[in-house]
C-alpha cells in the first residue's frame, strides 16, 4: 500500500497558506492567551506545548505510508516520491530482518520480504537507496532489536556513496524496552540491549548529529492493552530507565536529551487524550530537571508523534472508523503533537487501499485547514476541566512510573515478566468490557446492524514464494561474492568489542556492514557474546 | 460455569509475528474457564510447538497468527502434530485470517477459527462443544 505524493498538495500542485491569525468572522485571534502570572507556551514546564507560537509557524507532520516489496521495488517507490517532491522516506523491514534472521534461516521460512523489505546486508540497502541522495532525504526505519546494524548499514551506504555523516538526516525508533513488552522483536537480553541503545546514541551524537536515534514507544503498549496513563507512564519510565544508562556511558545528559522523542496512541476518550499529552509534557520536564539538574530548554521539551486509530476502530461497519480517526486527530492537535500518523478506516482487518489511505489523510488536512482548531496554541488551557484532569494525569502517571521503580526498575520488570502480565490482563479487561457491553461502542456492540456486521478480512500480508526464493538467491551470491577474510575479521572484531564492556560497538558494526557481513552473522555473534533473551511467561 | 474444566490446552505463536496480546487475552479466558492452561511465549518453530502440545498431554492447540502466515504455519503445526502421532488434538486458530483462507484451513483439520469481535464466551462455548 502506498500513498500518492501529490496528495499532500492542492490537486493543482498549490500549498495551502498558513494558519491566518483570526476567525472566520475576522476577530482577530492572539498567538495565546494566558492569565497574570500563569503558564505561557513554550516555557518551562511546557504543559501548553514547546513553542510559543504552536502550530501557527508550522503545522504537524502529516505522515505517510510507503510500499515495501523488494529492494528493487522499492527503490522504484523512492525515486517516484522523491521526484514528486516528497523529502522523507519511511522503510518498512520484514519480520526475518527485525528479528536478526537471515533469508535462508528456517525461522524465516514464509515472512521473508513481506511485511516490508528484507535488507539483510549492505548489499540490499545500497539497492534500496541506489540513485537517491542521502544529504537530500530524510528516512525512518521501524527497527527495534535490529536498529543498531540498520543504522550501521544506513552510515554505510552514506560512507560508499560520498555523503558525508554529518549530513544524515532520519529516525530509528530504537526503543527494546516496549518490545520486551508489546511488539515482540526483542533478541537479546535486556543489559546488552540497553548498551546498544545507548551506543547509537552516542555515536549519532557524534557522528550523525542531525539523525534521530531513538523514538520512544508508548503506542505498542496502550494498543496492546494498556490505559491512557499506563501508556505514558511506561513510556516515561522506559525514557528515565534509557537517560540512566546514558548516564552510566558518560554521556552529556544536556546534549543527548535533546535526540530523545517519544510516540503514542490516541483512541477516544478525547479529554483524556488530551490531559495525558499535557500532562506527560510537563512531567518528563519536570523529571529531567529534577533528577538529572538538565536546565537547556531544548533538552526538556517533550516531542511526540502520535497514531490515531488502531484498537479503537471497528471491523464492523467499517466506514464509522472515519469519525472515530477525526475525533482522535483533533486531540492529538490540542494535545500539541509534532506529526499524526491516522489509520485508514479500514486498518482493523485489512491492508488499506488508496481509497482508505487518502481519506485518512484527507482527515488531517481537513482538521488542519478547514477546523482551524490550531489557530491559537493550546485552546484549552485555563479551562477548569482540562487542567484539573491534567493535574489528575500527571498524579497518577507519576504513580505509574514509581510503581515500576519500587519492583527495582522497568529492565528488572521486565525480565521478570510483570508488565508484560499487567498488560495482558488489561487486554483481557478491555475485552470483557465490550463484551458485557460496559464499554459502548457504535455498530459493534451496541446499534449494530445485523446485515453490517460480519467482517470478513479482505487483502492480508500474502507470501510469495517466487519473492522469497528471489531473496534468498541473492544472498547466496552475495555470500559467493564477497570478500570472506574481511568478513571474518570484522565479525570477530565486533564480538570482541561486545565482550568488552566499554567499547561503543558502532564503529565495529559499520566495519561489518562494509564488508558484506549479514543481518543475520551480525546478530549470532553478539547472541554468542550475549545469549538470548529468555521471554517470561507470566499469566 | 467452569466450561472447560481437566481441558489441557496449549495456546502457541508460530513464526516471527510479535502480536501476543490476543494469544495472552484467549490463554487467560480459557484458563478463568477452567482449563488447564500453557502458553509457549513468542517465536516458536511448528515442531517445537508441536513437542509441547505431546509433552502436556494436550487436549488441544490453539495458534494465534497476525502476521497473514496462517496458512503455511498451520499446515506445518498440524504436519509435526500428525509425525508425533496428535492426531486426535483439536487445532483452533485465532488472528486476522481471511474468510477465503477458512475452508482451506477446515480442509487441514482446525476445528475452529476465532477472530478478534467475536465475544470471549461464545470462545469458550465453542471450544467446550468441540472437546465433548
Amino acid at each position: 500500500m502506498s500513498l500518492r505524493n501529490d496528495l499532500l498538495e492542492g490537486t493543482d500542485g498549490r500549498e495551502p497558506p498558513l494558519l491566518r491569525p483570526e476567525t472566520s468572522s475576522g476577530i482577530p485571534l492572539p498567538e495565546f492567551l494566558a492569565g497574570d502570572g500563569e503558564e505561557v507556551p513554550g516555557e518551562f514546564p511546557f504543559t501548553r506545548g514547546i513553542f510559543k507560537n504552536g502550530y501557527r509557524g508550522r503545522l504537524w507532520t502529516f505522515r505517510q505510508y510507503s510500499g515495501f516489496g523488494s529492494a528493487e521495488e522499492t527503490n522504484e517507490r523512492y525515486k517516484f516520491l522523491l521526484a514528486n517532491g516528497s523529502s522523507g522516506l519511511s522503510v518498512a523491514l520484514d519480520l526475518p530482518t527485525q528479528c536478526g534472521y537471515d533469508p535462508d534461516d528456517v525461522m524465516a521460512i514464509g515472512e521473508v520480504g513481506k511485511v516490508g523489505v528484507s535488507m539483510f546486508s549492505l548489499a540490499e540497502a545500497e539497492t534500496v537507496f541506489s540513485g537517491i541522495d542521502l544529504s537530500k532525504i530524510s528516512t525512518s526505519f521501524t527497527i527495534n532489536g535490529t536498529a543498531a546494524i540498520i543504522y550501521a548499514m544506513y552510515v554505510a551506504v552514506a560512507d560508499k556513496t560520498g555523503v558525508p555523516r554529518s549530513a544524515l538526516t532520519g529516525t530509528i525508533q530504537n526503543d527494546i524496552l516496549k518490545e520486551y513488552v508489546a511488539r515482540g522483536t526483542w533478541i537479546f537480553p535486556v543489559r546488552p540491549s540497553m548498551r546498544l541503545i545507548a551506543d547509537t546514541i552516542l555515536f549519532s551524537n557524534e557522528h550523525t548529529p542531525r539523525f534521530n536515534p531513538i523514538s520512544i514507544a508508548g503506542a505498542h503498549v496502550r494498543d496492546a492493552g494498556a490505559t491512557a496513563i499506563e501508556e505514558m507512564g511506561y513510556t516515561l519510565a522506559n525514557g528515565l530507565a534509557y537517560v540512566d544508562e546514558l548516564l552510566r556511558h558518560k554521556g552529556d545528559a544536556n546534549s543527548f536529551a535533546k535526540r530523545l522523542s517519544f510516540f503514542f496512541y490516541v483512541h477516544m476518550d478525547f479529554f483524556e487524550e488530551v490531559a495525558k499529552f499535557r500532562a506527560g509534557r510537563r512531567l518528563w520536564a519536570k523529571l529531567l530537571k529534577q533528577r538529572y539538574g538538565i536546565n537547556d530548554p531544548k533538552a526538556l521539551m517533550f516531542r511526540f508523534g502520535v497514531v490515531c486509530g488502531g484498537s479503537s476502530l471497528t471491523g464492523a461497519q467499517p466506514y464509522n472508523n472515519i469519525s472515530r480517526v477525526a475525533i482522535e486527530t483533533m486531540a492529538a492537535v490540542l494535545g500539541g503533537a509534532q506529526s499524526i500518523f491516522t489509520c485508514a478506516y479500514d486498518e482493523a482487518y485489512q491492508i488499506p487501499t488508496e481509497f482508505s489511505a487518502e481519506i485518512a489523510l484527507r482527515t488531517q488536512q481537513i482538521v488542519a485547514y478547514e477546523s482551524a482548531i490550531g489557530k491559537t496554541v493550546d485552546p484549552l488551557g485555563g479551562s477548569y476541566f482540562i487542567e484539573w484532569l491534567t493535574d489528575q494525569m500527571e498524579k497518577e502517571i507519576a504513580k505509574v512510573i514509581q510503581q515500576l521503580e519500587d519492583y527495582g526498575g522497568v529492565e528488572k520488570a521486565i525480565e521478570d515478566g510483570y508488565p508484560q502480565m499487567w498488560i495482558a490482563q488489561r487486554a483481557l479487561e478491555r475485552k470483557l468490557k465490550k463484551d458485557r457491553g460496559e464499554t459502548v461502542v457504535v455498530g459493534e456492540n451496541y446499534f449494530a446492524n445485523q446485515k453490517d456486521s460480519a467482517v470478513d478480512y479482505g487483502q492480508v500480508f500474502k507470501s510469495d514464494p517466487s519473492g522469497e526464493a528471489r531473496i534468498r538467491s541473492r544472498l547466496s551470491a552475495l555470500r559467493e561474492k564477497r570478500e570472506h577474510a574481511k568478513v571474518v575479521t570484522t565479525l570477530d572484531a565486533l564480538e570482541a568489542a561486545a565482550r568488552a564492556p566499554d567499547a561503543n560497538l558502532m564503529p565495529f558494526l559499520v566495519e561489518c556492514c562494509h564488508a558484506y557481513a549479514t543481518v543475520g552473522e551480525i546478530v549470532a555473534r553478539l547472541k554468542s557474546s550475549w545469549g538470548e533473551f529468555s521471554e517470561p511467561i507470566r499469566l | 460455569m467452569e466450561k472447560l474444566r481437566g481441558k489441557r490446552i496449549i495456546i502457541a505463536k508460530p513464526g516471527l509475528d510479535g502480536h501476543d496480546a490476543g494469544a495472552k487475552i484467549i490463554a487467560l479466558t480459557l484458563r478463568d474457564a477452567g482449563a488447564n492452561v500453557i502458553y509457549t511465549g513468542l517465536r516458536k518453530s511448528p515442531d517445537y510447538i508441536a513437542r509441547v502440545v505431546i509433552d502436556e498431554d494436550a487436549d488441544a492447540l490453539g495458534l494465534s497468527i497476525l502476521s497473514g502466515s496462517h496458512n503455511a504455519l498451520v499446515a506445518a503445526t498440524i504436519e509435526c502434530l500428525r509425525k508425533f502421532g496428535g492426531t486426535d488434538i483439536k487445532v483452533f486458530v485465532g488472528g486476522t485470517i481471511p474468510a477465503s483462507d477458512h475452508e482451506a484451513l477446515k480442509q487441514l483439520g482446525v476445528v475452529a477459527i476465532y477472530t478478534a469481535e467475536m465475544k470471549l464466551d461464545h470462545i469458550v462455548a465453542s471450544l467446550a462443544e468441540h472437546l465433548g
